[in-house]
């Protein structure tokens, strides 16, 4: 199991990993066969795997994105398959925030429970943010959780985290289950008054 | 004042606004398998929490089970340390499983209606993005990651935004030889695999107030290939019917009240909508895949854009401009939790009656469940598919995404009626998927091309 950071994520800074396309799925970030597991040991090792194999100078294969922390996308990232594998994979690589013009809701959601905030910023934005790390790998990129700015040597634009997770990030309630487990007495009195619990 | 199904059906289980902003929602049904929820469990036990409901949690297993050789243990170590895994987990926090020997096994998204645990009016919640299926009943179900699953078990609640309702009307009768996988593969193309997200997807119009529930789950099944984490169909009258009698559906008198409750959690004539679109049911042809995302088709008729998105036409190995139909395929796959219900056999079956696979296809039909395989050989369904060179497996998930031994080898291509053409998905990576109607797999099966169904239909007797 992933050791996820505790506590408040107000700000990500770290280098950037420039990953191009749309719509790219979580089959293809974490491909089934790595499913195969009780745990979720090791999933850093195959993250795009098949990509990878298929295109040697894919992104996740080059070497001077090495200890990247922001990864840097484009639209509907994340979609398809629900598997929490994808974002673990990533977060055990050391991706502590991405940055793209969207998420899949399910992928966004499951990023967050393990304290990887993800930006949705404009499309020309990104392409200046994925071009400037394809140029300059070494540059530090600096992301707000409260503010959404994200500065990159010359480059500042704003993002937006979705409000509550923004504000599940900054009050450190972004893994949420003590929360959901705190006043579990509400938790009774709703599911008392559901017909279809009680039996009709 | 008028609103929609899932505005009632969410304030109804909204719990309170949480200090973050999120909503905390009580979840009536939770449904589990083998692939996401051991780590659940395990940190369950790391934290030393209990299973808040364990009657309103159910297993089966689905994802990784073979369809072939089903003597356990399995000869697949890792299927049978996942199933072992839920069997101990299930065991030791009281949770309701049927296992791989139960009768009532089965993709989760087809026993849990199947059995009457899917239910109008409540918020459903699976590790599994497909499980927008159970929409269909006029449920709010969410596909869920392993750490919700974990939050659900622990709390029977998940910390969740609320979505914007999108209204699809399908006006209008379907031609023969056109599905709700048509419709839905028709809207996705028109939306985009990401025009839902934010939303829920709340289909109606007179196409879909026709179709069974079978279809309307073949519909809602793929609301998340759309974008929209969320899809679903007001009950009425064939949902109720459809209810009635399955085990664990209300009965008798409670039956009556449950009716009363699940019409009053409808959408009203008035209700407010963030969007609206309509579409011409008549105008929908048997619809094809090209691409490696399930928005990219285009109807058999019709030839690939010029302007098709390159990555996928040089990974498909597809020309701008030409034509899906008569595609020599390798595999033909009928089955999944899109496509792998008794009608959608039915309507294979009838394709493949009397043919026999080209000889360079191997066919497949994995039933959706355990329940559906012996609806099928009690109709004789089975003995149409062996008789024509299909083979007849066990219920699973299969070759929908190949976690099993169910795979594409190499550049294979696939015509499947399951519902993801994602590069790699069928288990080879750089298999090729055509995704389309289960009636289209058989008509493709047996020409060995992709073909229009409604040439071979031609030949049947009404």
């Amino acid at each position: 199991m992933t050791a996820s950071p505790a506590g408040p994520i107000l700000a990500v800074a770290g280098r950037g990993l420039p990953l191009r396309g749309h719509d790219i799925d979580t089959d293809r970030i974490m491909p089934a066969r790595f499913l195969r597991s009780v745990t979720f040991e090791g999933l850093e090792q195959h993250l795009f795997e098949d990509d990878r194999a298929a295109d040697p100078r894919h992104p996740f294969n080059d070497e001077r994105y090495a200890g990247a922390a922001i990864l840097i996308v484009n639209a509907n990232f994340g979609c398809g398959s629900s598997r929490e594998h994808a974002p673990q994979g990533l977060a055990q690589s050391g991706i502590r925030a991405i940055v793209g013009e969207s998420f899949s809701e399910i992928f966004q959601g499951n990023a967050a429970i393990l304290g990887v905030p993800c930006f949705a910023a404009d499309p020309l934005s990104l392409d200046r943010l994925q071009t400037l790390v394809e140029h300059t790998p070494a540059v530090t990129i600096d992301a707000h959780v409260d503010t959404g700015v994200i500065s990159a040597g010359p480059l500042r634009f704003t993002a937006a985290v979705p409000p509550a997770l923004r504000d599940a990030f900054i009050s450190g309630q972004w893994n949420p289950t003590a929360m959901l487990l705190d006043r579990f007495d509400e938790v009774r009195l709703v599911a008392d008054r559901l017909p279809y619990v009680s039996g009709f | 004042m008028a609103d929609t199904l899932f505005h009632k059906v969410w304030n109804r289980h909204a719990v309170r606004a949480l200090s973050s902003g999120q909503t905390q929602l009580f979840i009536g049904l939770h449904l589990i398998h083998e692939v996401t929820s051991p780590q659940a469990f395990d940190m369950l036990r790391q934290h030393g929490w209990r299973v808040a409901y364990p009657n309103r949690t159910f297993a089966t297993v689905d994802h990784i089970v073979p369809t072939l050789a089903r003597r356990r243990p399995f000869l697949d170590l890792m299927a049978e340390e996942m199933t072992a895994a839920l069997e101990r987990n299930c065991r030791d926090f009281g949770i309701q499983l049927w296992s791989s020997e139960s009768r009532e096994q089965g993709i989760v998204h087809i026993i849990g209606p199947e059995l009457g645990l899917t239910q109008p009016g409540m918020t459903i919640a699976c590790g599994d993005s497909h499980t927008s299926t159970h929409g269909a009943f006029g449920a709010i179900a969410f596909g869920v990651g392993t750490s919700q699953v974990r939050d659900v078990l622990a709390s029977q609640c998940l910390a969740l935004d609320p979505l914007k309702v999108r209204r699809i009307d399908v006006n209008g009768r379907l031609s023969p030889g056109v599905y709700a996988k048509d419709v839905i593969l028709t809207i996705i193309h028109q939306l985009g695999v990401q025009g839902g997200v934010g939303y829920a997807y709340e289909y109606g119009g007179s196409a879909i107030d026709r179709m069974t529930l079978e279809e309307r789950m073949t519909i809602c099944n793929m609301s998340i290939e759309g974008g929209a984490r969320a899809g679903y169909v007001n009950p009425d009258e064939t949902t109720f019917a459809f209810l009635r009698g399955r085990p664990f559906a209300p009965s008798g008198e409670s039956f009556d009240r449950a009716v009363d409750w699940w019409r009053s959690i409808a959408s009203d004539p008035n209700a407010p909508y963030d969007d609206r679109v309509a579409l011409d049911a008549g105008s929908i042809e048997p619809t094809v895949t090209w691409g490696i995302n399930p928005g990219q088709s285009v109807r058999i008729s019709e030839r690939i854009p010029a302007d098709g998105d390159r990555e996928a036409l040089a990974f498909m190995g597809f020309a701008p401009n030409a034509h899906v139909r008569g595609t020599p395929i390798d595999v033909a796959f009928i089955g999944s939790c899109t496509n792998g219900r008794l009608s959608d056999l039915e309507e294979a079956a009838r394709i493949a009656r009397g043919h026999h696979v080209a000889p360079h296809v191997k066919a497949l039909v994995v039933p959706g469940s355990q329940g559906i395989s012996r609806a099928a050989e009690a109709r004789g369904l089975h003995q149409v598919f062996i008789d024509a060179g299909f083979e007849w497996r066990g219920a699973g998930c299969s070759m929908c995404l190949a976690m099993n031994t169910d795979k594409l080898e190499g550049r294979q291509v696939c015509a499947s009626s399951s519902n993801r053409n994602f590069k790699g998905r069928q288990g080879s990576p750089t298999g090729r998927t055509l995704l389309m109607s289960p009636a289209m797999v058989a008509a493709a099966a047996i020409a060995g091309e992709v073909v229009d169904v409604r040439t071979m239909l031609e030949e049947i007797p009404a």
